[in-house]
């Protein structure tokens, strides 16, 4: 097991505790992005490419969007308030 | 049950979850020494009786085909699930010609450079997801990741501002129309072994005389292609359900 | 320290269970769920990994010793399938706020029935 496997599952472990400790919604979408991009750093390290591919697709871009429009719809903000999803 | 209570039998229930874990972790090989019987022969496998290079394509879309024809189809139905929860009321609310007042809202709230940028990554990405699915067999990727970078490309347009323009070239019948077809291509592609006599989802297309390019591998980039039709479908039919809630019903 | 892997798969599954159960909004709950769904991927990548091993693509190499591939497919679809259940999730959180107008699971209950 070599220092950089040490360290990423590590920060996986610290990332999966940050976002559950985080109770905001919208700070936890944030949280439950920089997580999924360091599970796909640590499929990298651990010599799968192919589901680091598939994770960072989804943490990045599907997640966060999905999550916001959620919020936006369920805060009872309207669209004119301003500001993007 | 108060939350105080609730704590207390979770916390006692889970510690005697992560002891049996701890247990069993016990049992496993050491991390870094899988004995993987099956990985070592889908590795000589693959190449010399596939002539597909990326090893784990071909097990998802050939060895292990009928498995994520399954999953597919949990991502058909969870895509048309989201649909039916959302639509159920939206016909009573939905605000009298509400579609070009939301979109030009947006259109306002965005600056140039906002707009400049999405518009220029449409096409890169575009490409970029097209070559992940076709070329899911040689390298690293295939249906699943290019169907959701697909489904990015779209939403690029969205978030450079212009709602309409999103509209226009994602409307609801064609989402509904090819995320039926990817599903149905795949089941298809399966039905179409049998018919040449062979077994279900049988890789039954000629492999190509070179292993390693696009040609190569029969099936595999057949199915490759349905799979990202239908995932970038599905996610796009998710994103406009939920903006269409967003934007446009009354809360 | 071989074992430190799986030690962590398995505090990821605990501290998304405590945030499950401790949630007071029912995105923050459907959220922990991802978390609990990705320790998952790691045991599988974990247990499929392979000290010196490389990654099972032969474009430029010749067959020599890889880590697991078959791990790796059962990972890579659900990563992408799972994302499309948390919408439906989602979706189904916005219906109930839509009826009771509150996202809070104990306030929820009293709906029951």
């Amino acid at each position: 097991m070599t220092p950089l496997l040490a360290v990423v599952f590590t920060l996986a472990g610290l990332g999966a505790t940050a976002v559950v400790t985080t109770r905001q919604p919208s700070r936890q979408v944030v949280m439950l992005s920089i997580y999924g991009l360091v599970l796909a750093v640590l499929f990298f390290v651990v010599q799968q490419p192919d589901v680091a591919l598939s994770q960072f697709t989804v943490g990045a871009v599907v997640l966060p969007i999905v999550v916001m429009l959620t919020l936006r719809k369920v805060s009872g903000n309207r669209p004119e308030d301003g500001g993007g999803p | 049950m108060t939350a105080r209570q609730r704590q207390v039998v979770f916390l006692v229930a889970m510690a005697g979850l992560a002891a049996l874990y701890l247990a069993a972790i016990g049992g496993l090989p050491g991390f870094g020494h899988y004995p993987g019987a099956y990985g070592d022969v889908v590795d000589s496998v693959g190449v010399a009786a596939r002539k597909a290079t990326d090893v784990v394509t071909a097990v998802n879309f050939d060895i292990r085909g009928f498995d994520t024809l399954g999953e597919e189809f949990i991502l058909f139905a969870a895509a048309t699930g989201v649909s039916v929860v959302l639509r159920a009321l939206r016909e009573e609310r939905e605000a009298p010609a509400p579609v070009e007042e939301a979109a030009r809202r947006r259109e306002r709230s965005r600056n140039a450079a906002v707009r400049v940028a999405c518009m220029c990554s449409v096409g890169p990405t575009v490409v970029v997801g097209w070559n992940i699915v076709s070329h899911g067999q040689v390298n690293p990727g295939g249906g699943f990741q290019g169907g959701v970078i697909l489904a990015t490309a779209v939403l690029l347009v969205y978030l450079g501002g212009q709602f309409l323009t999103f509209r226009r070239i994602s409307p609801a019948d064609l989402l509904d129309a090819a995320e039926g077809a990817g599903a149905a291509g795949f089941a298809l592609i399966g039905v179409g072994a049998l018919a040449v006599g062979s077994a279900y989802l049988a890789n039954v297309l000629p492999l190509g005389p070179s292993r390693g390019v696009v040609d190569s591998s029969g099936t595999i980039a057949l199915i490759s292609f349905v799979v990202g039709v239908e995932v970038a479908a599905s996610m796009l039919v998710i994103v406009s359900e939920l903006l269409e809630q967003t934007l446009l019903v009354k809360p | 320290m071989t074992w430190y892997p799986f030690v962590v798969v398995v505090w990821v599954l605990a501290v998304g269970l405590y945030g499950i159960v401790t949630s007071r909004h029912l995105v923050h709950q459907i959220l922990c769920l991802a978390v609990v769904q990705s320790s998952t991927y790691l045991l599988l990548l974990a247990v499929g990994y392979r000290t010196g091993g490389v990654a099972p693509y032969f474009s430029d190499i010749p067959p020599s010793r890889t880590v697991d591939p078959v791990v790796a497919a059962l990972c890579l679809t659900d990563v992408v399938v799972e994302a499309t259940v948390t919408a439906l999730l989602l979706a189904i959180a916005i219906q109930a706020h839509k009826r009771f107008g509150t996202l809070d699971p104990d306030e929820l209950r009293q709906f029951r029935g």
